[in-house]
């Protein structure tokens, strides 16, 4: 039987990813990772990519996965786990497997919008029965906070800095979700941590109509600069903004998942984050014109798409 | 039922794979590799395997593919050629590392640039310490038999290494010739069933970490094991060998000694060339030439005591490389290096020198393989060497 998507419920369930690991406080990787792994019911099968979650929960001897998993390298979890699907369907033919298995690959928004991109879009194309969740914290977080394309604009890393010329990083963040989207594949979507009801939904569908791509907003106070303890509220934040709206792409079909009653502005979302301090310095200011700008016009258009507008 | 079949080396190999018919196989097209994968294909498409056949969008991605599906308890099978094989390069480290006994072909062909489709071995000998067994195939047949024998050595539990297989790109790979094939029966009683000698990620009752963080408190050790892997594997290759000789009649050691016993010169020369040399040795023989021949066929593990023995009793020595490690001592190849290396610690002290010849498919052909015969003679009669290094057949 299913376990009802209930605290109640799930409280009764084993965790899966043990305690112990080395990830930073109010780092949301591993609240991810509890909610991905409490949702499924049937045995899972984990492939990680080098980032921050592998590093901080697989120091040899010790490991804080109670499933099955595989770390390979950085740009190659969603390749990595398409062999271990194959693998699964060719032995389960030969009926030398029989229980049923579900496929997940974790990457950081490096390993997935940036160095992984192509392993990915190839993996999705061939139809595997995976989902592939891609923890998004906006930058290389584990070789010390550089930019990625998943940076927003405006925001300070360690290769982005806010200098006298040049005020941190000056793209807008690709929107990958948006990419998979177009690989009409079953099942994309859009989630974050502190809604964990709809996050844990989604995983259910993605691993259900596989091939299926999850982003989830994590928030890494060591990277946007704010204390540990607004980690859960800064992701609510990037939700309520729609700077990081939670929707679903189901077989084709847009639909948002949550609606904000009251779109709130941006700075809500950038004050509290030391990364867009510079922002607010007079000389800087229009860039959080044009940063909210860019919010309305994807949200404007995401709207359009779940036929909202 | 056993076949003789007009297959080119290519085809040989895809051959092999439907016989040993393989749980997955992950590949991406390279010249001239591709038409293996294309004849594999259509094994598939046609239902003559159970493979579960990943088309995958990179050589990268073939690699990484494999490794998951190896570590998920999968028999697999790979192959590519020369900038594939480059690009792999990050994941083969990690195949051997994780001990996955995947088995490869490598078609090979020379390194981009300039862009050359045509063969030569630097492809292979870059990945030289990638941690794989590299087992060389002078012809079609060979390339068939070492690529079933190879299942065998590298999921032995004494190796548990990945294997690749070479021949030489379009000379080998797009050349007919007669090939002998077992019957399927019979390649798939050599292979035997696949059994997992590592805990796989299938069995989801006994959850395993593949691949965790391992640092200068255990990284060390773990390098270590695999050396022991790497060290058992040549007592295997050679019992896997003795094995498939009582199956299929033919011999197969470390390396191929072609009148070499009682000879006084000899070429050191790998895979398809080896062919060729044979014909001058038999020509030189007849004219009372004492001339031989080695053909090492495992590079990795290097059979350096065996190779030096059989080379002792010569007065000089040339080894021929199809490729160039620049900036090693007089920009020799490798499997100069190793020749030398190996005469150094358990040989005599003959003259050893080195000729680099076909980079990028230059066509070897046997008046310069007889010139380097004629050097080595004239190395005896004047007990001068004058060049350590020669470029045969460029032009300078």
């Amino acid at each position: 039987m299913v376990t009802k998507l209930a605290l109640k419920d799930l409280s009764h369930k084993p965790d899966l990813f043990a305690p112990g690991h080395r990830l930073c406080p109010g780092c949301g990787a591993g609240t991810i990772v509890r909610q991905v792994l409490l949702a499924i019911d049937e045995p899972v099968v984990v492939a990680n990519a080098t980032g921050c979650l592998e590093v901080s929960t697989s120091i040899f001897p010790y490991t804080s996965w109670r499933v099955p998993w595989i770390h390979s390298a950085f740009e190659n979890a969603a390749s990595t786990i398409s062999g271990v699907e194959a693998a699964y369907q060719s032995l389960k033919r030969q009926g030398k497997v029989t229980e049923d298995i579900k496929f997940i690959a974790f990457g950081g928004d490096g390993g997935t919008y940036d160095i992984g991109l192509q392993a990915l879009s190839g993996a999705m194309e061939r139809g595997h029965k995976i989902l592939y969740i891609c923890y998004d914290n906006g930058a290389y977080m584990n070789t010390g906070i550089q930019r990625s394309s998943a940076t927003p604009r405006g925001a300070e890393t360690t290769t982005s800095p806010a200098g006298k010329v040049i005020p941190g990083k000056m793209q807008y963040p690709k929107d990958l979700t948006a990419i998979m989207a177009a690989h009409n594949i079953p099942y994309v979507a859009q989630a974050s941590p502190h809604n964990w009801r709809d996050l844990m939904r989604k995983v259910r569908k993605g691993v259900e109509k596989g091939p299926a791509f999850l982003n989830v907003i994590s928030s890494c106070n060591r990277g946007w600069r704010h204390p540990p303890e607004l980690s859960i509220e800064l992701s609510r934040l990037a939700v309520e903004t729609c700077f990081w709206p939670l929707y679903e792409v189901e077989d084709g079909v847009w639909r948002l998942t949550y609606k904000p009653k009251e779109k709130l502005p941006i700075t809500v979302w950038l004050e509290p984050q030391g990364r867009f301090r510079h922002l607010f310095r007079p000389e800087n200011r229009h860039l959080i014109d044009e940063i909210q700008a860019e919010v309305d016009r994807r949200w404007e258009r995401l709207l359009k798409l779940c036929g909202e507008a | 039922m056993r076949e003789i079949m007009a297959l080119d080396g290519n085809a040989a190999v895809a051959h092999a794979m439907r016989q040993i018919n393989p749980d997955v196989v992950a590949a991406y097209p390279i010249t001239p590799q591709t038409s293996t994968v294309q004849t594999f294909s259509e094994f598939v498409a046609n239902g003559l395997v159970k493979t579960e056949f990943i088309t995958v969008e990179s050589e990268h991605s073939a690699m990484s593919a494999c490794i998951g599906a190896a570590a998920a308890g999968a028999r697999v099978m790979t192959a590519t050629s020369s900038a594939g094989l480059a690009f792999m390069w990050e994941v083969l480290y990690i195949a051997a590392s994780y001990r996955l006994p995947i088995v490869m072909l490598d078609v090979n062909r020379a390194l981009s640039g300039p862009i050359n489709i045509h063969c030569d071995h630097s492809d292979t000998m870059g990945a030289r310490e990638a941690g794989w067994i590299q087992i060389f195939s002078e012809n079609a047949q060979e390339s068939y038999d070492n690529f079933i024998q190879a299942v065998r050595i590298a999921e032995h539990p004494d190796v548990l290494l990945p294997v690749m297989v070479m021949h030489d790109g379009f000379i080998t790979s797009h050349a007919m010739e007669r090939v002998e094939l077992l019957s399927d029966e019979e390649v798939q009683s050599f292979v035997g069933e696949y059994k997992p000698a590592m805990p796989t990620l299938l069995d989801v009752h006994n959850p395993v970490t593949y691949g965790p963080l391992d640092f200068y408190d255990y990284y060390f050790e773990h390098k270590r094991q695999q050396v022991e892997g790497m060290a058992h594997a040549q007592e295997v290759i050679l019992e896997v060998a003795r094995e498939y000789e009582k199956l299929s009649g033919r011999r197969y050691g470390l390396f191929e000694a072609y009148r070499l016993e009682d000879a006084e010169v000899a070429i050191v020369v790998l895979s398809s060339t080896a062919g060729t040399t044979k014909a001058v040795v038999d020509k030189l023989r007849a004219q009372g030439k004492k001339v031989g021949l080695l053909k090492p066929r495992v590079f990795r593990p290097f059979p350096a005591k065996e190779l030096a023995d059989a080379l002792r009793h010569l007065k000089a020595v040339a080894v021929m490389d199809r490729s160039i490690s620049f900036g090693a001592m007089h920009n020799a190849g490798p499997l100069y290096l190793e020749v030398l290396s190996a005469q150094r610690i358990y040989g005599g002290n003959m003259p050893v020198v080195d000729y680099i010849f076909g980079l990028g498919g230059r066509d070897i052909v046997p008046a310069q393989i007889e010139s380097v015969y004629d050097d080595l003679f004239r190395i005896l009669e004047t007990g001068q060497v004058e060049r350590l290094v020669t470029y045969l057949g460029v032009r300078e």
